[in-house]
């Protein structure tokens, strides 16, 4: 039996290609936002949410919210590679007539909880699920993905006061921190450091942690677990564009979609990882 | 109306524990007993009304029937996205409670004038938009809305139309007021008592009104609409609110489309007071009053003959 561990890297190299080709079919932005959160969204669906892709509504389940929407490809294509849906579904990723929209949508896709594309929502709502859970004494918990350009959206602050006030300790936001956002870096556009110290000072357990290493994010995700009386932050450090050699750390390929030379090039490289 | 919503709602949380009030930090000393009450079903989420109803769409999401609560716009202008994709697309059960319709708080001045919220609130897929003329009937419409899942818009006014209809009472079905052939009067909200109050001056010419109240706006009553346009071909549509987008645009729409009868929208002319007053001299003020209604009326029905 080959471990979870084993499993999750797996599934981040089957999804990983998924990622370039739909990009490439849909000829659509957003594959270095999605390559980057692909090791995050591989461990968290190997081995740490309560979930069960053969009853996607579970009633125990946890709630996953993926609050960059705009990486809605590597959600979909973990969820198919998880035993959601079909895989061959994945090609109708942006295409005309398709449930599967750039920005991940809920309906008739099985498996997504929620449905985000604007920025500044999945944390608040996560913690509404969060809330609920511990008031109805439930033992769910509720994990939201975000990004780091996210984090200039004042809406989360509102969520991030709320939930670290009321000690959700259910409630895990993972940030995608690769520090590059739409047009620029983070620091060039609005410097989200001191980062960690904001967290703490809304009353949130802080865990950093290498968002590429399976290894890391297991045993940080893990750790979430056994807080007590607070939210949990992993500021994972991430790398836009991730496997891809010439897509790595560019904000060029927060829009540019792969196609001729640079889509067979990122097909090589990922096919090459894949064997290694 | 704000006392009997809140009434209404303590009544029902008492049997029913999916039932959660989240306010945006208002509602002083009005929502104490049920905050003391029902300590697992309240919330006050702060001065931050995207959150509030972020908050309240993930707790719906997990079964809870959520009611969000502040006054004029805070419920649903500030998070007006949350609204659009996190309640209205996920068909949350939550409803947006505004205290404040129009001119409630008169004196408080623009920002805390709701005259745009039914045009806005309508324009959302799933939404349903209630605004009731009396205490009463907020009372019974809290009652159905807690029955009937999925998001909504209440509109509670602080005036009232001083009248106690409540018999079968149903959301999407508009409540015929008074029958006459001459001219129909729709209103939606509490301003329902100027139509009232025309009427009788109408009377006194020999000209009858059929009174509409509109307590719901959408899902809307579009048979009451064509059944008393048909017999009067003269309408008039009331509300205490723009006349671009709310009740009088959507009467428009239905007569335009079935092709009878004349109208005429009374409301805010498309501005913003700069003024500030009580609800009827705001009312008065802003040509929405009973004597503005009366005079379109009496215009409309001698072009109409």
């Amino acid at each position: 039996m080959i471990s979870q561990q084993a499993q999750s890297i797996e599934l981040a190299k089957k999804v990983r290609k998924h990622v370039v080709q739909m990009t490439h079919r849909g000829n659509s932005s957003h594959v270095g936002s999605a390559l980057s959160i692909v090791d995050i969204l591989s461990v968290l669906y190997s081995e740490t949410l309560n979930i069960d892709p053969k009853t996607p509504e579970m009633n125990n389940r946890d709630i996953f919210i993926l609050s960059k929407g705009h990486a809605g490809a590597a959600v979909y294509a973990t969820l198919a590679e998880s035993g959601y849906f079909d895989v061959a579904i994945l090609n109708d990723h942006y295409q005309n007539g398709s449930t599967l929209s750039g920005h991940v949508s809920h309906k008739g896709n099985p498996g997504v909880d929620f449905s985000t594309g604007s920025l500044g929502h999945g944390l608040g709502v996560g913690a509404g699920f969060a809330y609920n859970f511990l008031r109805k004494r439930n033992a769910r918990r509720a994990f939201v993905v975000l990004s780091d350009g996210e984090c200039d959206e004042g809406s989360n602050w509102e969520a991030i006061m709320f939930a670290g006030h009321h000690n959700l300790n259910n409630l895990t936001a993972i940030v995608d921190y690769n520090k590059i956002q739409s047009l620029a870096s983070t620091r060039e556009t609005l410097d989200l450091e001191p980062f960690a110290d904001k967290w703490l000072a809304f009353n949130w357990a802080v865990h950093e942690c290498n968002g590429h290493s399976h290894d890391d994010l297991s045993n940080t995700l893990k750790s979430t677990k056994l807080e007590q009386h607070k939210p949990s932050v992993i500021i994972a450090h991430t790398t836009k564009g991730k496997g891809v050699s010439f897509m790595e750390n560019s904000v060029l390929w927060h829009y540019r979609s792969p196609q001729g030379d640079e889509f067979k090039a990122a097909m090589t490289e990922l096919n090459e990882q894949e064997t290694d | 109306m704000r006392d009997s919503f809140i009434r209404a709602l303590t009544a029902r949380a008492k049997e029913d524990s999916d039932i959660v009030l989240i306010t945006g930090d208002l509602g002083f000393s009005v929502l104490d007993e049920f905050a003391e009450t029902f300590p697992d079903q309240f919330v006050n989420a702060g001065v931050a009304e995207q959150n509030m109803t972020m908050l309240a769409c993930g707790m719906a999401l997990d079964g809870a029937k959520v009611f969000t609560y502040s006054i004029a716009n805070f419920t649903i202008l500030r998070c007006l996205e949350q609204l659009r994709n996190d309640v209205c697309y996920h068909n949350a059960d939550v409803t947006a409670v505004s205290v404040g319709g129009g001119f409630s708080y008169g004196q408080l001045g623009m920002s805390h004038f709701a005259t745009e919220d039914l045009a806005i609130m309508r324009a959302l897929p799933n939404m349903k938009v209630i605004a009731p003329s009396s205490p009463v009937q907020a009372t019974r419409l809290t009652n159905l809305i807690i029955d009937e899942a999925g998001p909504c818009y209440l509109r509670l006014d602080k005036g009232s139309s001083n009248l106690d209809q409540e018999k079968d009472l149903t959301i999407g079905k508009s409540i015929k007021v008074r029958d006459g052939s001459d001219v129909t009067l729709v209103s939606t909200g509490a301003i329902l008592r100027e139509s009232v109050i025309a009427a009788e001056l109408l009377s006194a010419k020999g000209i009858e009104a059929d009174i509409i109240d509109m307590h719901t706006l959408k899902p809307l009553d579009e048979t009451s609409i064509i059944t008393s346009a048909n017999k009067t071909k003269a309408v008039v549509s009331i509300e205490e609110h723009n006349v671009l987008g709310g009740l009088g645009s959507a009467v428009a729409e239905i007569l335009a489309e079935e092709g009878v009868a004349k109208l005429k929208r009374v409301g805010l002319n498309d501005l913003y007071p700069t003024i500030v007053g009580d609800q009827n001299f705001l009312r008065k003020t802003y040509n929405m009053d009973a004597n503005t209604i009366y005079q379109t009326a009496l215009v409309l029905v001698n072009k109409s003959r």
